[in-house]
């Protein structure tokens, strides 16, 4: 399959200071995907994304977003090109109304009908916002602010939808619930990027993933092979749930 | 014992003889104050530093304000339409001010955007002491006269209300105060513009992450807030018609009071904050000799300081939940 992909990297090495912490990265996401980026703490996921969106410049390497070179551009260029983040600890806007962290998402678009269209949409995927639509931000409860986060960011219409840490911070039956709508937007024809600790989840939505340790790629399958290797059923499914970072 | 002291009880009929007067002086003045105070906020909102240089701005308004009425006046006497003299001291003093805050911002402040908020606060002392000697370098240290008798119609200089005496100007004053006001809430609420301006105070990366454009968005903050600084300045020259090189250290402390005591960071806060102290001022003037206003205005800082940190309306966001 000749296929160009959306998001690609090519020998990416990212240092902070004179600290290396991204070693030789290569990786691609195609269209439609659903791809993970696994790896335990100071591992570098959260390096990746910020290389991504240009918060952290990049030695050397390339990367491309649907074959145009992103490195070396401004952050607000990357986002213009239809990039979207659904941050860690989802970052939605305190003191303003669900309805106006949502028309935020679309701040760079001008098609203001096509826009409230898709609002509609987001609250028919997320009925409980349409509930919420005029009330602050910090009165949402975690998983309304996932939701909340996520309609955000699709309402960019992204080129691809990274995802920073999804399961963080929330009780293991939000997890699944998140999971679950992940999947399903995914479904719908967003590309997904996710950086995510919680192996055993990721790779049970995941086409395929990659997996980081110290800044190196060590391994990349579907996820489904993921998910049966010995290596990371050893260092990362583990035989019991690690349910220390989700448990809050 | 103060002299000039008047005790609770001991005149209350000049008290309520007073009132509805220092009211009327009370908005007058907080309206100002309140114009200076949204300057403060707005900035620390975004940058979370304090501006030190704002006074300074209002001060430039003040005497571009004096220069338009000074450049279309001959013996005191304006040879144009009042009102349109007036406009064009408060437009031009607002397109000077905010000229000067950009030049401010983009020379002195965002070089620094990186740097510890130390080096951003000495910066702002530094562009404070650099605008006010350059103003004495340039105009002076004699206090410059504004002189408005001429701006008014004879017979409308001076409304009776009942008791009350209210110049000509303080009604301009209010309204325009009041305005501008509402003015600007209504595009913080309403406008892209605005909901992105309160979207980078509230976090500025993840406003980033949506396409906004941060700089430009601190730019605009720097201009609104230098323009209402400006239009402060000369509108407290057609009020008490001086203005110096030193005038804004004064107005600055007591715009920053009233940011505040609304609670810095919040627009609605130094709106409420400058009209409450304009208010507490004229009305301790009553109990009071008038020199004491000043004490009054810092005593409330203190007490703010120490009671609620966070100001009226200000509140602690938590950073990550």
């Amino acid at each position: 399959m000749e296929r160009e992909p959306v998001l690609k990297f090519e020998h990416i090495d990212a240092y902070y200071g004179s600290i290396q912490v991204l070693y030789d990265i290569n990786f691609e996401v195609y269209a439609g995907e659903l791809v993970c980026l696994l790896g335990g703490n100071a591992s570098g996921k959260s390096t990746t994304l910020k290389t991504i969106l240009g918060v952290c410049k990049v030695r050397n390497g390339t990367i491309t977003l649907k074959g145009e070179r992103i490195n070396g551009k401004p952050t607000k260029e990357i986002i213009a090109m239809g990039v979207a983040i659904v941050p860690e600890n989802r970052r939605i806007f305190p003191k303003m109304t669900v309805m106006e962290n949502l028309e935020l998402g679309a701040y760079l678009r001008r098609d203001k009908e096509q826009v409230r269209e898709e609002i509609e949409n987001i609250f028919e995927l997320f009925p409980i916002l349409r509930k919420r639509a005029n009330q602050m931000g910090v009165t949402l409860s975690g998983g309304e602010q996932q939701m909340l986060a996520m309609g955000r960011a699709l309402l960019s219409r992204p080129e691809i939808l990274l995802m920073d840490e999804p399961s963080m911070g929330l009780s293991p039956l939000l997890v699944n619930q998140q999971f679950e709508i992940i999947q399903e937007v995914n479904q719908r024809g967003t590309t997904i990027f996710m950086v995510e600790q919680n192996a055993n989840m990721a790779l049970s939505i995941a086409d395929r993933g990659y997996v980081l340790q110290t800044g190196e790629i060590v391994l990349h399958d579907t996820a489904q092979a993921l998910l049966e290797n010995e290596m990371m059923k050893k260092a990362y499914l583990g035989g019991h749930e690690d349910e220390e970072d989700t448990g809050e | 014992m103060i002299q000039g002291l008047i005790l609770p009880g001991q005149d209350m009929h000049l008290f309520l003889l007073e009132l509805p007067q220092q009211l009327v002086n009370g908005l007058t003045l907080g309206g100002v104050y309140a114009l200076i105070a949204i300057g403060y906020t707005m900035v620390y909102g975004i940058l979370g530093m304090l501006n030190f240089a704002h006074g300074e701005i209002y001060m430039i308004g003040g005497f571009t304000g004096w220069w338009v009425l000074h450049l279309l006046s001959r013996n005191h006497q304006v040879f144009m339409n009042s009102a349109a003299v007036i406009f064009l001291m408060i437009i031009l003093a607002m397109i000077v001010s905010s000229f000067v805050g950009v030049l401010t911002e983009r020379f002195a402040y965002r070089p620094l955007r990186n740097a510890p908020r130390i080096n951003l606060l000495l910066s702002a002392l530094g562009v404070s002491i650099f605008l006010r000697n350059f103003v004495l370098n340039y105009q002076g240290a004699k206090a410059r006269t504004f002189y408005v008798s001429s701006l008014i119609p004879k017979g409308l200089q001076i409304i009776h209300v009942g008791p009350v005496v209210i110049s000509f100007m303080r009604i301009l004053v209010i309204i325009l105060t009041f305005l501008m006001m509402g003015l600007l809430t209504l595009m913080i609420k309403r406008t892209k513009a605005g909901k992105a301006m309160r979207a980078t105070a509230q976090d500025l990366e993840m406003a980033t992450f949506l396409g906004i454009d941060v700089d430009r968005i601190i730019v605009m903050v720097f201009i609104i807030g230098s323009a209402l600084g400006g239009a402060a300045g000369v509108l407290v020259g057609l009020l008490f018609t001086q203005v110096d090189y030193y005038v804004g250290f004064q107005a600055g402390l007591k715009g920053f009071t009233a940011a505040v005591l609304g609670g810095i960071g919040s627009i609605p806060g130094a709106m409420l904050g400058g009209v409450l102290l304009g208010l507490c001022e004229s009305l301790a003037v009553i109990f009071l000799p008038s020199e004491y206003k000043d004490v009054v205005t810092f005593v409330i800082l203190v007490i703010v300081l120490i009671v609620k940190p966070t100001g009226l309306l200000g509140e602690k966001v938590p950073e990550k939940v």
